[in-house]
C-alpha cells in the first residue's frame, strides 16, 4: 500500500518559548475524512497551522510522499494543501467573486473546480457575487472561505471549526458539502468542537488533550468508549 | 481671481506631484507597518540619476530609465536589506530607513558634490502653455501634471482592475491567509516596495528639474510627505492623494498671501501700533510652516488622520 496523504510524526509546536504541541501523531488517508476534537486550548489549531507551515514546529509532517517541515505556507499550498482558518478570514472589502479568485493559484489554473461548481453548491454565492465579502452573514462567510480554498484545487483541505457559531440548518448544509468535497477524492482534517457532525460524517477521529492524541479510531469507537468522552471531550 | 486661477494650477501641479510620493510611502506603510523614512531618498535618487542619464542620452531616456533603476534599488533594499531587519521588529526597521537616508545623502555627497547639480528641464519644454489673464503657465507644469494624472490613473486600475492588485490589496490586511491560499507575498512586498520606490524616482525625475536637484532635497520634500501621510491618514491612498492636493495648494497659496498678522488684527477692529517682527508676519513668512500647523491641529483634533482606519 502506498503512502497516506498526510502522515505527522512526533510533532511539537511552539509560540516562542511555549510549548504547545508534545510530539502529535496522524494519519490520513486519501479521499478520508478525518476529525481531530479536543477541548479548548489543546492545540488542534496548533496542529493544523503547524502543517500549513506558520508556527515554529520540529517533528515530521509528510505530504504526499514529501516532508513539510522548513517550507514556507505559499509553497505547502502550492504542492496541495487547503486551509480554512477558525476566523475565516475572508477579505472583507473585496467582492465574493474577488475572494473566489484570490483561491486561485494562477490566473490560467485549471483545477477539480470552477467558480461555476461553486455557485451551483450554494446558490447564495451567485446572488452575493458582487458584495463585499465583509457584509455576509457568518454562514455566508464561512461557505465562501470553503469554495475560495477549493478554488485552489487542494488534495488535503484542513477546515478549523467550521460550523462555529453557525444556525443547526447551516451546520448541515456544511456537512453535506463536506461529503460532497470527498466524493471528488480530496482528504479533509475536519478540527470540530461538536461530537455530532464528527461522528457524523467522519470515517475515523482522533482526541486531542495537552498537545498529544489521546484516542485514536472510527466514530463506532468513540460512541462505545464512554471514559474517553468523559475525560478529553464533555465539559 | 487671476490669483486664485493660477494658484489653483500651481497647487494642484505641486499636489499631484506630492501624492506620486505618497502613495507609495502609504502602500509600504500598510505592508510594513512602519514609516520608511528613507522614502523621500529614493526621490532625490530619481533626480540624480534622470540629471546623469539626459546628459548622455537625454531626457526622454531618463523619463524612462531613472524610475525602473530607482525601483530595482528598492527591491534589492527589501529583499536583502529591510527583510533581514524585520525579524528583529519595527524598531529595527526603523532605524534600518533612518541609516538608509542618512547613506544616500552621503553617497550623493560622494558621487555629485555637495552643491546643486544642472538639471534643467529640457528646451522642448520651455514655453508657456497658456497665458491666463497675465500669468503664463509654463509647459513643464502640464506635462508633470500629464506623467501625474496618468501615474494615478495607472496605479488605480492595477490596483483595482488587475488579479496582481487584487492579491496586493488582500495581502496588505491579511498576509497570513494569503500566503495560505498559495501567493508568494514576501515577493510580492518586494515588489510593492520596488514599485513605490519607482514612483518616487519618477517624481524626482520630473519634480528635480522643475525645483532643485541639490543633496538637501530628501529632507526638505521628506518632511513633507510626512506631513502628508500623517494627514490623509496612515495608510489610507484615499486619504493621501486628499492631504497631497490639500498641502499643495495650501503652500501655494500661501506663498501668495502678503496678509499680515497687523491687517488681521485690523480686521477684528484691533489697531497694532507698534511695527514689531511679529506683528509684521504675513502668510507668505508663515508659508513653510502651514504643513505642520495643520499636521499639529489634525494629530490633536482627528489623530487617524482625515481618512486612516487605525487608531494609532
Ligand atoms: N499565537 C499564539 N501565541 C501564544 N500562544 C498561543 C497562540 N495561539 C494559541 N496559543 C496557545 O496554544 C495552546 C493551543 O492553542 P490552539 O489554538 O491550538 O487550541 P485549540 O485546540 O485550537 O482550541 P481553541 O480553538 O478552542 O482555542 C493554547 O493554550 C493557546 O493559549
Ligand atoms: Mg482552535
Amino acid at each position: 500500500m502506498s503512502e497516506p496523504m498526510l502522515v505527522i510524526r512526533d510533532l511539537h509546536g511552539y509560540y516562542g518559548k511555549s510549548h504547545v504541541l508534545h510530539g502529535v501523531n496522524l494519519e490520513i488517508g486519501q479521499g478520508e475524512i478525518v476529525s481531530l476534537l479536543g477541548r479548548n486550548g489543546v492545540g488542534r489549531s496548533t496542529t493544523a497551522k503547524a502543517v500549513m507551515g506558520m508556527v515554529a514546529a520540529r517533528g515530521s509532517i509528510r505530504f504526499k510522499g514529501q516532508e513539510l517541515l522548513g517550507r514556507k505556507p505559499h509553497d505547502i499550498a502550492r504542492l496541495g494543501v487547503g486551509y480554512v482558518p477558525e476566523n475565516r478570514d475572508i477579505f472583507p472589502d473585496l467582492t465574493v467573486k474577488q475572494n473566489l479568485m484570490l483561491g486561485m493559484k494562477s490566473a490560467r489554473q485549471k483545477g477539480r473546480w470552477s467558480m461555476d461548481d461553486m455557485y451551483a453548491l450554494f446558490p447564495r454565492l451567485k446572488e452575493r457575487e458582487n458584495t463585499p465579502g465583509g457584509v455576509l452573514s457568518g454562514g455566508e462567510q464561512q461557505m465562501l472561505t470553503l469554495c475560495r480554498t477549493l478554488m485552489g484545487d487542494p488534495d488535503l483541505i484542513m477546515i478549523d471549526e467550521p460550523t462555529e457559531g453557525l444556525a443547526p440548518k447551516i451546520v448541515e448544509l456544511v456537512g453535506s458539502f463536506l461529503k460532497e468535497v470527498e466524493k471528488r477524492g480530496i482528504s479533509i482534517l475536519l478540527v470540530e468542537q461538536k461530537l455530532a457532525i464528527a461522528l457524523d460524517i467522519s470515517e475515523r477521529l482522533y482526541v486531542m488533550g495537552h498537545g498529544h492524541i489521546v484516542f485514536e479510531g472510527t466514530p463506532a469507537d468513540l460512541k462505545d468508549n464512554e471514559a474517553v468522552r468523559k475525560e478529553w471531550l464533555e465539559v | 481671481m487671476e490669483f486664485f486661477l493660477i494658484s489653483l494650477l500651481n497647487g494642484v501641479t505641486y499636489g499631484l506631484l506630492l501624492f506620486m510620493l505618497s502613495s507609495g510611502l502609504t502602500l509600504i506603510f500598510s505592508m510594513m507597518g512602519v514609516l520608511n523614512f528613507a522614502h523621500a531618498s529614493f526621490y532625490m535618487l530619481g533626480a540624480y540619476f534622470a540629471y546623469q542619464i539626459s546628459t548622455y542620452l537625454g531626457f526622454g531616456a531618463a523619463l524612462l530609465v531613472a524610475p525602473l533603476v530607482v525601483g530595482a534599488l528598492g527591491a534589492v533594499v527589501e529583499r536583502y536589506g529591510l527583510r533581514k531587519a524585520h525579524r528583529f521588529g519595527h524598531v529595527a526597521e526603523l532605524l534600518f530607513t533612518f541609516g538608509l537616508a542618512f547613506l544616500v545623502e552621503e553617497i550623493v555627497h560622494l558621487v555629485w558634490g555637495k552643491s546643486s547639480v544642472d538639471y534643467k528641464i529640457p528646451e522642448y519644454f520651455d514655453g508657456t502653455l497658456f497665458t491666463l489673464f497675465s500669468t503664463s503657465f509654463p509647459i513643464y507644469k502640464g506635462f508633470m501634471m500629464l506623467v501625474s494624472v496618468g501615474m494615478l490613473v495607472a496605479l488605480y486600475l492595477l490596483l483595482t482592475r488587475t488579479r496582481i492588485g487584487l492579491i496586493i490589496q488582500a495581502a496588505l490586511s491579511k498576509p497570513d491567509m494569503v500566503q495560505a491560499l498559495g501567493h508568494d507575498v514576501p515577493k510580492i512586498f518586494m515588489l510593492v516596495f520596488g514599485g513605490g520606490t519607482a514612483l518616487a524616482g519618477l517624481a524626482g525625475v520630473i519634480g528635480g528639474n522643475a525645483f532643485i536637484t541639490e543633496p538637501g532635497m530628501a529632507a526638505a520634500v521628506g518632511s513633507i510627505v510626512f506631513v502628508v501621510v500623517v494627514v490623509g491618514g496612515m495608510g489610507s491612498l484615499a486619504g493621501a492623494f486628499v492631504a497631497s492636493l490639500l498641502i499643495g495648494c495650501i503652500q501655494t497659496f500661501s506663498v501668495g498671501i502678503t496678509f499680515s498678522v497687523t491687517d488681521l488684527a485690523a480686521l477684528f477692529g484691533v489697531r497694532l501700533e507698534d511695527s514689531s517682527a511679529v506683528a509684521r508676519l504675513t502668510v507668505t513668512q508663515l508659508a513653510p510652516v502651514l504643513p505642520y500647523l495643520l499636521m499639529v491641529a489634525i494629530l490633536i483634533f482627528r489623530p487617524r488622520g482625515l481618512m486612516g482606519a487605525r487608531e494609532s
